[in-house]
C-alpha cells in the first residue's frame, strides 16, 4: 500500500516511470489529473467525431446507386456508431459520465473532427470519405493504438480492424467512377478537389503550433507528431491519386528527390480555425441533426427502462 | 438502481467465445436496460462479423476486481514458487539444482 504521507511528486515519478517502461495504464491506476483531463478531451473528441461522422454519410444512404453500395454504406454507418460507443465507454472509465459528454457535444462546447463540417454534395464524396478521410483516420488510429491508456488502446485496435473495410469500399467507389468514363472521372476530380485540403487539416495544426503536444508525447497519448502523420498520409495518397489520373489542387506540390517525399503548399489555417471554432459550412446543421437524433430517441430509452421495471416487478410478485 | 438522474442505461460487460474450446474473453461493454436488451446490443456491436460461438453479459457492478494498490502483495506469493513450473524439474541428479533459489 502507498501511504497517504507520500506526495504527488513521488506518485508522478512512479507514473512517469511506468510510462517509460512501456506499461499500460488502467482505469483504477493512479494518474496525474492532467493526464486524465487530456485523455478525456482526446477520447471524447474522437467519440464525437465517429457519431457526427455518421451524418454526412447517412445523408447518402437513400440515394446510393445500387443495392450493393447501399448495404456497404449502411454497414459502415453502423460501424461508426459502434466506434463512437467503444470510445465513449473508454472515456467513461476516466470518470466522466456519457451524458456529460453528450451535453458538451449538443451544446456546441466540444470539438470533433473538422472534416465532418464539410458537406457531401455528390455520390463521389462517399468514395472520397472512405479513401481520404478514413485513410487519414487509419494512419492516426493505428499509431494511437499503441498509446499508454489501456481502454483507449483496446478500443482503437477494434476500430482499426473495421476501418480497413471502410477505406476499401471507398476506393472501390472511386475506381468504379474513374473507369465509368469522363463523367465519372469528372465527379471524382470535383470531389477530390473539395476534400484534399480539409483532409490534410484533419491532422491538426503544425507541431510548432500544437500547444498540448509536449505533455501528450511524454505520456504516450500521442506517439507521432501531427506533421509526421500528415506527411505519411500525403506520400501515400499523392501516389494513389496520380495513378488514378487525379489532379491535386496544389500548384506548389513537388516531389523532393532527396527526402523521397511530396512537399505541399501551406494549409489555409484561417479556414481550419474557422471550422474548428464552429464556423464551417455545416457545423450548425450537424449539431442540429445530432440534437434531434438524440431527443427523438428519448422514447426508446424510456420504453426500454419501463419494460425492465415492469419485468422486474412481475418477477418479484411471482417469487 | 434506476435513478433517472442519469439518462443512460446500466453498464454491462460483454464476454465473447470465438470458437469451441476457446475461453470467453472480455470484448467491451454496452449500455442496456435489462439482460435481454444487453445481449441484443452486444450482438449488434461486438458480433457484427461472425466468429462468435457464445456470448455472456454481466452487469458491470457485479464484477469484483483487484485494486492496483493491492496487486503486488496479492500476487507476490506466486512469484517465488519456481517448483510450480515444469522447468524446475530436471532429469539429472545434479547437485547444482539445489543451489538455485
Amino acid at each position: 500500500m502507498i501511504g497517504k504521507s507520500e506526495n504527488i511528486a513521488y506518485l508522478e515519478e512512479q507514473f512517469n516511470q511506468r510510462i517509460a517502461n512501456g506499461e499500460t495504464i488502467e482505469p483504477n491506476d493512479w494518474m496525474p489529473e492532467k493526464y486524465r483531463k487530456q485523455l478525456i478531451r482526446l477520447i471524447s473528441q474522437h467519440a464525437h467525431s465517429e457519431i457526427i461522422g455518421m451524418l454526412p454519410e447517412g445523408n447518402w444512404i437513400t440515394r446510393a446507386p445500387s443495392l450493393r453500395r447501399k448495404l456497404a454504406l449502411i454497414a459502415k454507418v453502423q460501424d461508426e456508431a459502434g466506434h463512437g460507443h467503444y470510445l465513449y465507454s473508454s472515456a467513461e472509465t476516466l470518470g466522466i459520465p456519457r451524458e456529460e459528454m453528450f451535453d458538451q457535444l449538443h451544446q456546441g462546447k466540444a470539438k470533433y473532427s473538422s472534416i465532418f463540417n464539410y458537406p457531401t454534395l455528390s455520390w463521389a464524396d462517399m468514395g472520397m470519405i472512405g479513401w481520404l478521410v478514413d485513410g487519414a483516420a487509419i494512419i492516426n488510429q493505428t499509431t494511437m493504438a499503441k498509446c499508454s491508456y489501456g481502454p483507449y488502446s483496446r478500443a482503437l485496435l477494434r476500430i482499426c480492424k473495421e476501418e480497413n473495410f471502410h477505406k476499401k469500399q471507398g476506393m472501390e467507389i472511386i475506381a468504379a467512377l474513374i473507369t465509368s468514363g469522363e463523367k465519372g472521372k469528372a465527379m471524382v476530380q470535383e470531389s477530390f478537389s473539395r476534400f484534399w485540403w480539409p483532409t490534410l487539416m484533419m491532422f491538426g495544426p503544425h507541431d510548432s503550433n500544437s500547444p498540448n503536444s509536449a505533455d501528450m508525447m511524454k505520456w504516450k497519448i500521442k506517439l507521432k507528431s501531427n506533421d509526421e502523420l500528415r506527411q505519411r498520409f500525403i506520400d501515400m495518397t499523392v501516389d494513389q491519386a496520380l495513378a488514378w489520373g487525379i489532379k491535386i489542387p496544389d500548384a506548389q506540390l513537388k516531389f523532393n528527390e532527396s527526402t523521397r517525399s511530396w512537399e505541399t503548399g501551406e494549409i489555409d489555417w484561417i479556414e481550419f480555425n474557422a471550422v474548428i471554432n464552429g464556423n464551417g459550412p455545416c457545423n450548425h446543421e450537424r449539431l442540429e441533426e445530432r440534437r434531434n437524433a438524440h431527443s427523438n430517441g428519448q422514447w426508446v430509452r424510456d420504453a426500454a427502462r419501463a419494460y425492465e421495471e415492469k419485468q422486474r416487478l412481475k418477477n418479484k410478485s411471482a417469487a | 438502481m434506476s435513478e433517472n438522474k442519469n439518462d443512460q442505461w446500466d453498464l454491462w460487460e460483454v464476454f465473447i467465445q470465438e470458437s469451441d474450446n476457446s475461453p470467453h474473453q472480455h470484448a467491451g461493454s454496452v449500455r442496456a436496460a435489462d439482460a435481454e436488451n444487453a445481449i441484443q446490443n452486444a450482438r449488434d456491436v461486438f458480433a457484427r462479423r461472425g466468429k462468435v460461438k457464445s456470448m455472456w453479459v454481466v452487469k458491470s457492478e457485479h464484477i469484483s476486481a483487484t485494486t492496483p494498490e493491492d496487486v503486488p502483495s496479492f500476487f507476490d506469493p506466486a512469484s517465488d514458487k519456481v517448483y510450480r513450473h515444469p522447468q524446475f524439474y530436471k532429469h539429472t541428479l545434479d547437485d547444482e539444482l539445489w543451489k538455485k533459489p
